[in-house]
Parts: structure tokens; C-alpha cells; sequence
């Protein structure tokens, strides 16, 4: 800084920034040491920094608005990228909501020969409660098997005109012990004298476990692939954001704006396309569960069941709407990070 | 307030743009900046906005030297400096206030406070009644004091103009001088690069020239002295 005395500037009426006298000699006294930072106080920097990000969201959905067909196909991209993993998701949910009552345990049917006489029937049932191997027994006589199988296939009246029931009595047997033995039990059920078939359940409980974890699996893999695809969608909107709003960018950094300044419109049009897509794909979601549900009630009305299909409920929306929000941040953050700061006056 | 010193400046190309460039600038002075295209003048005026940095010497503004000026700090020495371009860089969507106001909502100015610094450089540059009007229906004289009230709404200690009357006939030129006199009457610092020459000599004030990257005239021209 120059030590020189320099000429006192008068103050004249058509000063270009009229401040009260006292604070145009602070200013002075600022420039006299050479200080040279923004002269605005800290807290006036934090609420225009507050003020800053309330401009900017509320710009991020102006501009998302001013463009109304634009934004909604951007939009509708990644609603339906992340609709697909959630809806697989949801049938997930549903799916393991409809076999719930199969809890994992496994079961042997023991189907006994029609011959068999009731009390030979009453003392193998005994003999089979007291073996250490057996957890429970369930005795399903042939007018029980019948009744319920005319309820559920809706077969009553054909069954009706049969005269004799045709159907054989069974045991449910729940095995007691741990699954290697299983087969051992099944043997020895087969080689009773009263049994015509043995049935193990055991291979569908597994395969359907296998089955639930591929779906997860797949609607994991799906979501993630998937992901990343909502994330490059909303990186290449934003840079075509940068690119036309690159004279403003200049302008701005030439009068001091921050590279944080310059990026912050940016990542809140990210979240907003980010919140959005969300939105419109739990909305894809509910149409779709809403197109099925009458199908799949009738469906499961035929079994004997009760059973709805769930639809994405309140945690849906939040989940979609939030993670998607964030990936449309993740993707402006990628987009601004590569070319905010390639954009320099020269 | 500036100072240079031996500062040499050479592009990637190969081409020196400032040779040897030593020179002084006092606060509060206003001094003119001439010479051909491709004399310098442009490199000279980005190293002094931290555009571009010098190949060899240093660069002192204020006590601040610019060569350790660290990339995250640019923005922060730009606040202080005020600059004026040519074609005004105007942006032509939003209002003549919203474009004033740019260099203070970048310093995150509170919006009271904005409001009144905007009114104020406004009312200097006499457009306070087009503060609502889009910068695209102003005259290109308005749009240039338009683009000078945003230089100067920051009140920076620095104001730099790179050819500020390039496209203005002479009377429009001569109230844009006046315009910097007047800032610069108040204790601003003004550097005018300009080849406007008969503009510049009616004003008698300091002129520096370069001629192929060397400075060669320095002081307040007589005659024809700064213009071989």
C-alpha cells in the first residue's frame, strides 16, 4: 500500500453511493489498509447466504415450471426408471405377504390307503404323536379333504353327482427335528402298512425361498442399474442447463460470484427433477397396483383367499420422492463438478 | 494502489503479450490505457482482474499480491474491483435492477441493503427510472451506464473499463468519461483502457501506451507525445 498522502477525495452531492458519512469513513479506513475483502458483515453474509438458497430453490422450480413439457419428460424418464425397481420391489412385498402362511416349515402329507379301517387309523395317529421326530399330526378325513376341496374349486356340484368320495384321508405331519432327518421320518412313514404316498413339501419351501431371493436380488441389481441411469439422465439435463446459461455464469464470475454461488441454481434443479421423477413414479406405482388389484383380488377369491394386493403406501412416497431427490443432487453435483468450472472469463 | 512490476506475460501460443511492464499506480488516480489491437492492453487489464496471471514479475493491488492469489480466493479480490466491458455483458433476462444488483447478491448483500445501494449507483448513471425495463430496450449508451452501475454498485476500490465507448458516438462518450471523472472524483481508482484517442487527450489526464507489449509512454500528454 502506498504510504504517499493522497489527495482526500471531496465529497460532492452527486456522490455514487450516498452511506451515512460515519459508514463512508469506515469504508475509507477499510481501503487505507488495504483491506480488500467484501465489506458486508458476517451475519448480513449468512442470512444473504440463507437468503441465497431460498432464491435458488424457489428458482429451481420456476425455471422447472417455465418449461413445463421439457421438465416433465425429463422428469417422466426417471419416474419411469424408478418405477420399474420399485413396482419389483412392491410384487416382492406382496408375494411374501401372499405365502406368509407357508412360514418355512416344512410338512409331510401322508396320504393313507382308502382301506385303512378308523381305529387302525386313530392308534397309527397315537403311535406317530408319541415319536420324539413328530411335532404335530393334523388328521384330515376323507369328508373333511372333500368339503374343502369343493369350497375352493367350486367343483361342488360335479363332486356332488360322484355318489362315493373319492378322496383318500390324510395326515399332516410336522416334523419335530432338524431338516436331515426329514427323510428319514418320510422313510419310515412310507413303510407303514396304512400309508399309500408320502409327500415331502420340503423341496417347495426351499425353492420358494430360492425364488424370493432371486426377486430381491433382481429388483436390487435392477435398482441400482437403474439408479445410476436417473443419475446420468439428470447429469446430462443439468449440462445442457450450464451450457445455456454460460453468458450468465461468465458475468457472474466476473463480478465475484464463488464457484459455489454458480453451482448452487443448479444442484436445486437437480433435486427438483430429482423430486419430481420421484413423485410421478410412486404415482406409476399406485396406477399400476390399481390396474391389478381388481385381477388379482379375483384371482385370489378363487383360492378360497381373501387376499389384496398392497399398495405403495406413505413409506413408498417418501422413499421414492427423498432417494430420488438425492440422485437428482448426485447428478447435478457431477454435472457442475465437470463443468462449472471449465466455464472461465478468458 | 496498483502496482507492476517487470511483469511479463507469455500464452500458451508462444505469442508475449507484455514485455518488461513496470508501472505505479497511485489511489485515487484515474490514468488511460492506449495502444493498437494487440498491443497489450487486454492482457494487461485480465491480469489486473485476476483473469489471466502474469508469466514472470508480480502484480500488487492494494497491498494484495496477485500472484499469490489462490484460485478460491479470485472471487473474493473480484468484489473489490469493478469492471466494465465493451459490450457491457449484459444479461437480458432479468430487469436493468436485477442486473445491478448481481454483484451484491454474489457478495450475499441483504436485500434492504441491495435495494438501496441499486436506487443509489442508478441514480448516478441517471437510469434510475428504467430500474423495472429489461436492458434489451435500452439504447446501447443506457445499456453501457447501465453496465457501469454495476461496476460500481459493490463500491470497489478499482474500477477498470475496457473500451467502455468503443460503439458510442462522441457525446455519448464524453458523459460516460464524465461518469468515471465523477467516481473517480470520489476516490476510486480508474484504469480506462481506450484508443479513442481524441477522447483521451481532451481529458489531460495520465496516459500510459503500449506498443507490442512494452510500455512506451507513461505521464500527461502535451501534444502528440503517447501517440508515435
Amino acid at each position: 500500500m502506498e504510504s504517499r498522502a493522497v489527495k482526500q477525495p471531496t465529497r460532492n452531492p452527486g456522490n455514487p453511493v450516498r452511506t451515512a458519512p460515519r459508514q463512508q469513513a469506515a469504508v475509507e479506513r477499510a481501503r487505507a489498509t488495504g483491506a480488500v475483502t467484501a465489506r458486508t458483515r458476517l451475519g448480513d453474509r449468512l442470512r444473504g447466504w440463507a437468503g441465497h438458497h431460498r432464491e435458488m430453490a424457489a428458482e429451481a422450480l420456476r425455471r422447472f415450471f417455465a418449461a413445463p413439457m421439457a421438465s416433465f419428460m425429463t422428469a417422466l424418464v426417471i419416474a419411469i426408471a424408478l418405477a420399474l425397481p420399485a413396482s419389483l420391489q412392491l410384487g416382492m412385498v406382496n408375494f411374501q405377504r401372499a405365502v406368509a402362511g407357508w412360514d418355512g416349515q416344512p410338512q409331510i402329507s401322508v396320504f393313507l390307503n382308502k382301506s385303512a379301517r378308523e381305529s387302525a387309523i386313530t392308534s397309527y395317529v397315537e403311535d406317530l404323536r408319541q415319536d420324539p421326530r413328530v411335532a404335530a399330526v393334523t388328521y384330515i378325513s376323507p369328508e373333511q379333504a372333500l368339503e374343502e376341496f369343493q369350497q375352493s374349486s367350486g367343483l361342488g356340484d360335479a363332486l356332488a353327482g360322484l355318489g362315493s368320495n373319492p378322496l383318500p384321508a390324510v395326515l399332516l405331519v410336522r416334523p419335530a427335528g432338524a431338516t436331515g432327518e426329514l427323510e428319514a421320518l418320510a422313510e419310515s412313514l412310507r413303510e407303514s402298512a396304512l400309508s399309500d404316498a408320502v409327500v415331502l413339501d420340503m423341496a417347495w419351501v426351499e425353492r420358494l425361498s430360492r425364488l424370493t431371493e432371486l426377486g430381491q436380488r433382481l429388483s436390487l441389481g435392477l435398482g441400482l442399474l437403474l439408479a445410476l441411469g436417473v443419475i446420468l439422465v439428470v447429469v446430462n439435463t443439468i449440462r445442457l442447463h450450464i451450457e445455456s446459461r454460460r453468458e450468465e455464469i461468465l458475468v457472474v464470475k466476473l463480478v465475484g460470484g464463488t464457484n459455489a454461488f454458480v453451482r448452487r441454481p443448479f444442484l436445486y434443479s437437480g433435486l427438483c427433477y430429482g423430486l419430481f421423477g420421484g413423485l410421478l413414479a410412486w404415482l406409476l406405482v399406485t396406477l399400476g397396483v390399481a390396474l391389478l388389484s381388481g385381477p388379482v383380488a379375483g384371482l385370489a377369491s378363487s383360492y378360497g383367499s381373501g387376499y389384496r394386493l398392497d399398495g405403495p403406501g406413505l413409506a413408498y412416497l417418501l422413499a421414492l420422492a427423498g432417494g430420488a431427490a438425492l440422485l437428482g443432487l448426485a447428478g447435478a453435483w457431477v454435472a457442475v463438478a465437470r463443468h462449472v468450472r471449465a466455464i472461465e472469463p478468458s | 494502489m496498483i502496482t507492476f512490476d517487470n511483469v511479463n506475460k507469455r500464452y500458451e501460443s508462444g505469442q508475449d503479450a507484455l514485455v518488461r511492464v513496470s508501472l505505479e499506480l497511485d489511489r485515487g488516480e484515474l490514468v488511460f490505457l492506449t495502444g493498437h489491437s494487440g498491443a497489450g492492453k487486454s492482457t494487461l487489464l485480465k491480469l489486473l482482474t485476476a483473469i489471466e496471471r502474469p508469466t514472470r514479475g508480480s502484480i500488487l493491488v492494494a497491498g494484495q499480491n496477485l500472484n499469490r492469489l489462490r484460485n478460491s480466493q479470485v472471487p473474493y479480490y473480484r468484489r473489490n474491483v469493478g469492471i466494465v466491458f465493451q459490450n457491457h455483458q449484459l444479461l437480458f433476462d432479468r430487469s436493468v435492477f436485477d442486473n445491478v444488483a448481481l454483484p451484491l447478491s454474489v457478495a450475499g448483500c441483504n436485500r434492504r441493503e441491495v435495494g438501496r445501494r441499486v436506487r443509489a449507483a442508478l441514480d448516478k448513471v441517471g437510469l434510475l427510472h428504467k430500474e423495472r425495463q429489461n436492458p434489451i430496450v435500452l439504447s446501447g449508451g443506457e445499456q453501457q451506464r447501465v453496465g457501469i452501475a454495476r461496476a460500481v454498485v459493490n463500491k470497489p476500490a478499482i474500477l477498470v473499463a475496457d473500451e467502455p465507448t468503443g460503439n458510442l458516438d462522441p457525446q455519448l462518450s464524453a458523459e460516460i468519461m464524465q461518469l468515471f471523472a465523477d467516481f473517480n472524483a470520489v476516490g476510486v481508482t480508474v484504469m480506462i483502457a481506450s484508443h479513442d484517442l481524441e477522447l483521451i487527450a481532451r481529458q489531460k489526464r495520465r496516459v500510459l501506451t503500449l506498443q507490442a507489449g512494452q510500455l512506451i509512454y507513461d505521464g500527461i500528454p502535451s501534444r502528440e507525445a503517447a501517440y508515435p
